[in-house]
């Protein structure tokens, strides 16, 4: 391996049996995360990045691949043995009103989940609390209350104090700033920032606002239709995105700019049901650049340099890079 | 009865839109005012609180209990050059302008439409309640309409029922439902923010190109500033039931003549600005606090504890002042901003 991957994804795949055959919601999805990194998953509703993050904790099992975790593969352990990895591995929500239990003040929220890990109790356990809390830059009398007595973006600090109570290495974050205001958005990511600093956190964030993705990431992962399209250093994939999806997600976010002159690929049609995904490439159907090989096989994801991964069989056609140009 | 300028076709003066509960009064919309130009787009932009979605249900008349229209004027122009006070307006009356004068999307197309009738019995439903045609002609306009949104094979999706369309198409069903009476305002009601970045791109230019052939003037209300910049011609920004800022949305965007616009728009990641030279990530500079609730409002200009330029005067309320040509502004220091 080269820099020091944490955490090493490859050929996830998930299936989901419905009544009406079998979907595919991850398929044969790979990536990489680097110690103290935080690396991006982006795709929109449908493209599977919920469930592969969901995977990547074993909260959901998947069918196949393989969760090289620290040098251990996560899908051999037992579940007991699994346990012992959880403290490792944790999870923010996007939703911060439903990840709460109501019923628990926010001291026992915290506390169930110091516990689990490690015995601690009395004025050790109220300190260490208390210190979480102050980490989130929430006050020490939040401990007695209860969750609804919160804002949105307090509560998504509470489940920030929650997950870091058991010192984690990594962090999945499924869209933990989507459902907060604008300006309260900027201030959890502002934490997310410092705490990833000073515990040296990795993490897969998973979003789909593209914007916050490019300022957090370090590297970004496309996902449509469980697959992964594009792949490598945020910068660049910015700067230049070379699968035709990407550029068109990129040059679809609107920009707060009324004199912004971008040249817009509006896509035609929606996704496809990923009961019935299209043979060959999954993004053919509402691609401009595909062709009839485009049906025939599925593009490998190709190497193209500094950790950039395109699966696109046409990614080197000068139309196609011309396109990610224009940007 | 007043009346309005000619290229007008709403006039929102002095809006009061509050919410008993109990001894508290929530003044959810406090002294609002717009004009909304014939064939134009103007958003309202604001954060949760702030009222814009409370602005566009009086307009409608959709209020729910305890909200109440208890002040102000909405003055609206209606097809036969008529002007009425549709805050002063009987029900009765208010039923022939809601739907066929004055349409609204909302966010989640799924919960405005039937589950349980056809995409294509809904839009005739509408067609025939506003206008006496027969089945025949109503299916065939409604056909049209499907076809005038974009949507392919409109025969088919005629008989389709909501939960066989995707969330993009539903959105469009809701527009060809809205437009189906030919109305002269539409409002809609953060009609993208549930849908996917490449839906809103369609979307958005669906809404443009009808504009431009059918001549209606949008109200849009959002969060999202990126969708103003795109959509807008005017812009009104609220915060805590008031405006805090209005002009024409590249005056808006080239100079933010309030602390909050300016908060707002410096506080959206941006990575030219957010990241140093060697792509280190720079801190955000969020809005400190929160939204204080509409029933707590602190004295005075409302955003003043969370702002960076505060003085001792904004101890007192300030009014919406003319900071620039055509540029409102409600606050004392907007001189320097």
């Amino acid at each position: 391996m080269t820099q020091d991957v944490l955490l090493s994804v490859q050929g996830l795949t998930k299936q989901f049996p419905t009544r009406n055959g079998v979907v595919r919601a991850v398929d044969g999805v790979s990536f990489d995360v680097k110690r103290g990194t935080i690396v991006g998953l982006v795709g929109e509703s449908g493209s599977g990045k919920t469930t592969a993050g969901r995977c990547t904790l074993r909260l959901i099992e998947p069918n196949e691949g393989r969760i090289v975790f620290d040098g251990v593969d996560l899908r051999e352990l037992s579940e007991r043995e699994m346990r012992a990895y959880r403290s490792r591995l944790q999870i923010i929500f996007q939703d911060p009103y439903s990840s709460l239990n109501p019923r628990l003040r926010v001291d026992q929220i915290i506390g169930e989940a110091l516990e689990i890990h490690r015995p601690v109790r009395g004025a050790a356990k109220r300190d260490r609390i208390a210190e979480l809390l102050e980490r989130v830059g929430l006050n020490p009398d939040a401990a007695r209350r209860y969750p609804h007595e919160f804002s949105g973006g307090q509560r998504q600090r509470i489940g920030i104090a929650r997950a870091l109570a058991v010192e984690p290495d990594f962090i999945v974050a499924d869209e933990p700033v989507s459902a907060l205001d604008v300006s309260v958005q900027a201030q959890v990511l502002n934490l997310i920032q410092d705490l990833q600093e000073s515990f040296g956190l990795t993490m897969l964030f998973i979003a789909h606002d593209l914007s916050v993705v490019e300022y957090l990431c370090d590297e970004v992962v496309v996902m449509y239709l469980g697959r992964v399209m594009e792949r490598g250093p945020s910068r660049e994939i910015y700067a230049m995105p070379r699968h035709p999806y990407t550029q068109a997600l990129l040059s679809a976010a609107p920009l707060p700019d009324p004199k912004a002159s971008r040249q817009r690929v509006v896509l035609k049609g929606d996704i496809p049901s990923p009961m019935n995904p299209p043979s060959g490439c999954v993004f053919r159907t509402r691609c401009r650049y595909a062709v009839a090989a485009c049906a025939e096989v599925v593009p490998p994801l190709e190497h193209i340099g500094s950790d950039h991964h395109v699966a696109c069989i046409r990614q080197s056609d000068p139309e196609v890079i011309s396109q990610g140009l224009t940007l | 009865m007043t009346d309005l300028p000619a290229d007008t076709v709403l006039r929102v003066r002095d809006l009061q839109t509050h919410f008993e509960l109990g001894s508290r009064i929530a003044k959810s919309v406090d002294g609002v005012s717009f004009d909304v130009k014939r064939g134009e787009t103007v958003a309202v932009v604001g954060e949760s609180g702030s009222g814009k979605s409370v602005t566009s249900l009086s307009i409608m008349r959709l209020l729910s209990s305890p909200g109440r229209i208890v002040g102000g004027e909405i003055l609206y122009r209606t097809s036969r050059g008529e002007v009425v006070d549709i805050a002063a307006l009987p029900e009765r009356t208010m039923r022939s302008i809601r739907g066929r004068e004055i349409a609204m999307i909302f966010q989640e197309p799924m919960t405005s439409l039937n589950p349980l009738y056809t995409v294509g019995d809904q839009i005739e439903e509408m067609i025939r309640l506003h206008e006496p045609v027969s089945t025949a002609e109503a299916r065939k306009r409604a056909k049209r309409m499907l076809e005038l949104v974009e949507i392919p094979a409109a025969d088919r999706r005629l008989d389709e029922y909501p939960h066989q369309m995707s969330g993009g198409m539903r959105q469009r069903v809701m527009i060809a439902l809205a437009l189906s009476c030919n109305p002269n305002l539409l409002i809609a009601d953060e009609p993208t923010t549930a849908l996917d970045v490449t839906i809103q791109a369609q979307i958005l230019d669906l809404l443009r190109r009808l504009q431009r052939e059918i001549g209606m003037s949008i109200l849009f209300v959002t969060h999202n500033l990126g969708v103003v910049a795109e959509i807008a011609h005017d812009v009104v920004v609220m915060y805590t039931g008031r405006v805090v800022e209005k002009s024409p949305v590249e005056s808006l965007f080239a100079h933010q003549k309030h602390p909050y616009t300016q908060g707002l728009l410096a506080c959206i990641p941006n990575a030219s600005r957010d990241r140093g030279a060697a792509g280190e990530r720079l801190r955000l500079n969020p809005i400190p606090g929160n939204v204080p609730s509409v029933t707590a409002l602190p004295p005075g200009c409302s955003f003043a504890p969370r702002c960076p330029y505060r003085i001792e005067k904004c101890e007192e309320a300030p009014p919406l002042m003319e900071a620039a040509p055509n540029h409102l502004s409600r606050c004392w220091r907007h001189e320097i901003l």
